[in-house]
């Protein structure tokens, strides 16, 4: 844990758990921190919030086993009364009636909002230059990406101005960020976390999950994020409780390496790989087995995605019409209406979506491209069920890059995609993985990421540990703070 | 592979209006990743069925009784123009060309 610097200076070099734990022993206080971190986002010069809370939040309730550890909370999440924009123009100003199941009931168990942050336009990027408020800069170094979507979320964590941070997943935008920022990023199995209030991409992958500064932290997130939801009819809970991690070794782990994520050929930087080898050396040292396995259809995967998750959200947008909320843009009569404000309301990538969803949904090309991308989905999830009879866990690197340099991809639009390479697969399996910072490489952060069974949350989050305490990446390198 | 008629029938259907420069990028781009995507044209997927969604729940329905939802004018506060306690909307026929 990273709980024992200089923790009596400065409150906010606490993670989340020392900060409660120090809260809930007397020794400091949840306004304190609050104002503390306040400070820090209202100061941050990497554009990763879009909302910083102005007045202090009601004391948390009583007993609250967060104890009133702040929030950053992902635009696309409703915050009733906040700002809540998706990154999107089109959502400008926006301030919903109500707050997303999985805000709430982190409220209520001691974390209040301290901020929404930035990220890629309607979750759609790897890179977060597709918000419509400016990108934002990578902590490490501010001529790159922090990653996407989730970027502010990411920045916000690595930069010490925020504790924790919720973001969501539907295809790495939770892990590959996480990755590109040196922190830790879950995505739980599919339906374990309620969607509700969730501004949506892709209903049947977006999952929410913790960006945080160690894997404690983000198993204490989680705890509180998961649960059956009543207004979420895909939610279905999680079987039992999330535990915080306490393993120091590795015996008897069976780790997976699929070659067609891992092996020559698929276009990892050779940084990358190297500290991925260096992790599963180190896995070995701590008694696990590594093996090869094999996930035959994943290099399908991305595009069973790309055919997938823009006919969802060519579905999903359809609901931006200038109508309800949001912005309208007159122009004739309603016909013109809808088509102005859709066409000056979305950006470029958004809009490359749309059109790509409503083409592979339209008559003619249904059963070529969504029909069969349905089908290889169900042979990726064939495969991780396959590997998981031999393997406890499947590895691999998170993102196939460290971070890249703004604008370095934005005239490609398949490069970015392929961003997504080594992620893609466990959303479409709907299985759990986390990323946690295994090294770096030219002085960037790299990925190492862990994927489980359905539910397997707690083993996932005891290995992830496990590995952590003996990779000591605190010890490698921190980015500078950006707030001093 | 997906021409600029293509582009322009399908920005029809999503409600999107695109400049000349749009259509020309969304065709070369458009056609770059349906390029990439066509590889699974390759795959046997004979009698493999498709998935929706991977969690096991259907026609998760509540018991069939009256809840209390958002007030009217609550529902209504963010809307753009409001009219008699609905959504204002211009009238269709004020359209160029109805569609």
């Amino acid at each position: 844990m990273t709980g024992g610097r200089n923790s009596s200076s400065d409150p906010t070099q606490l993670s989340a758990a020392a900060a409660a734990a120090a809260i809930e022993r007397g020794e400091l206080s949840a306004s304190e921190l609050f104002e503390a971190y306040r400070a820090a986002a209202a100061a941050d010069e990497l554009n990763a919030y879009l909302w910083v809370a102005e007045d202090a939040p009601a004391p948390p309730p009583a007993g609250a086993p967060l104890g009133g550890v702040p929030l950053a909370v992902k635009d696309l999440f409703c915050t009733e009364g906040v700002p809540s924009q998706a990154g999107s123009k089109i959502l400008e100003g926006y301030r919903p009636p109500y707050s997303a199941s999985v805000v709430e009931r982190l409220a209520a168990a001691g974390a209040p909002l301290l901020g929404k942050t930035n990220q890629d336009e309607f979750a759609m990027g790897s890179s977060n230059e597709n918000s419509a408020f400016g990108p934002v800069l990578n902590p490490w170094d501010r001529t790159r990406v922090p990653g996407g979507s989730s970027g502010g979320s990411a920045a916000a964590v690595a930069a010490g101005s925020a504790p924790w941070a919720l973001g969501t997943d539907t295809g790495g935008s939770i892990r590959q960020p996480a990755a590109l920022c040196g922190i830790v990023g879950l995505k739980p199995t599919y339906g374990t976390v309620s969607r509700y209030g969730m501004i949506a991409f892709a209903s049947s992958l977006d999952q929410a999950g913790p960006l945080t500064r160690d894997v404690t932290d983000a198993a204490l997130l989680l705890r509180h994020m998961v649960g059956q939801d009543d207004r979420d009819s895909t939610s279905i809970g999680f079987p039992g409780e999330i535990a915080l991690p306490s393993a120091d070794s590795l015996t008897g782990i069976r780790l997976g390496v699929p070659a067609e994520l891992s092996g020559e050929g698929v276009g990892i930087e050779a940084g990358v790989l190297d500290a991925f080898n260096a992790t599963l050396k180190l896995a070995e040292s701590l008694g696990a087995t590594v093996e090869t396995c094999h996930l035959p259809h994943a290099p399908h995967a991305l595009s069973a995605y790309y055919v997938l998750a823009p006919a969802e959200a060519s579905s999903n947008l359809a609901r931006y019409d200038g109508v309800r909320y949001g912005q309208r843009v007159e122009d004739g009569g309603l016909a013109g209406m809808y088509t102005t404000t859709r066409s000056q309301g979305f950006g470029a990538e958004v809009k490359r979506r749309i059109m790509l969803g409503t083409y592979s949904l339209s008559s003619g090309y249904y059963d070529a491209y969504y029909g069969r991308a349905q089908r290889v989905r169900t042979k990726i999830a064939d495969d991780f069920r396959s590997a998981f009879d031999e393997f406890d866990f499947v590895v691999t690197p998170t993102s196939p890059s460290v971070a890249f340099e703004l604008g370095a991809k934005t005239s490609d639009p398949l490069s970015m995609y392929l961003n997504d390479y080594c992620t893609v697969p466990m959303s479409l399996a709907g299985v759990p993985a986390i990323s946690i910072p295994n090294g770096c490489s030219e002085g960037l952060p790299t990925g190492f990421q862990l994927c489980g069974p359905a539910f397997s949350e707690n083993r996932v989050l005891d290995a992830a540990y496990a590995l952590e305490q003996a990779i000591g990446f605190e010890n490698l390198a921190r980015p500078p703070r950006n707030h001093r | 592979m997906i021409d600029r008629e293509q582009v322009l029938h399908v920005a029809r259907l999503a409600r999107l209006e695109l400049t000349d420069e749009e259509v020309g990028r969304m065709s070369t781009e458009l056609s770059d990743v349906l390029g990439h995507i066509e590889k699974i044209g390759e795959l046997d997927l004979d009698g493999v069925p498709p998935t929706t969604h991977v969690v096991e729940v259907s026609n998760a329905l509540r018991p069939d009784v009256v809840e209390p939802s958002l007030p009217r004018d609550v529902a209504l506060a963010s809307a753009p123009a409001v009219a008699d306690g609905g959504f204002l909307v211009p009238s269709p026929q004020a359209d160029a060309n109805p569609s």
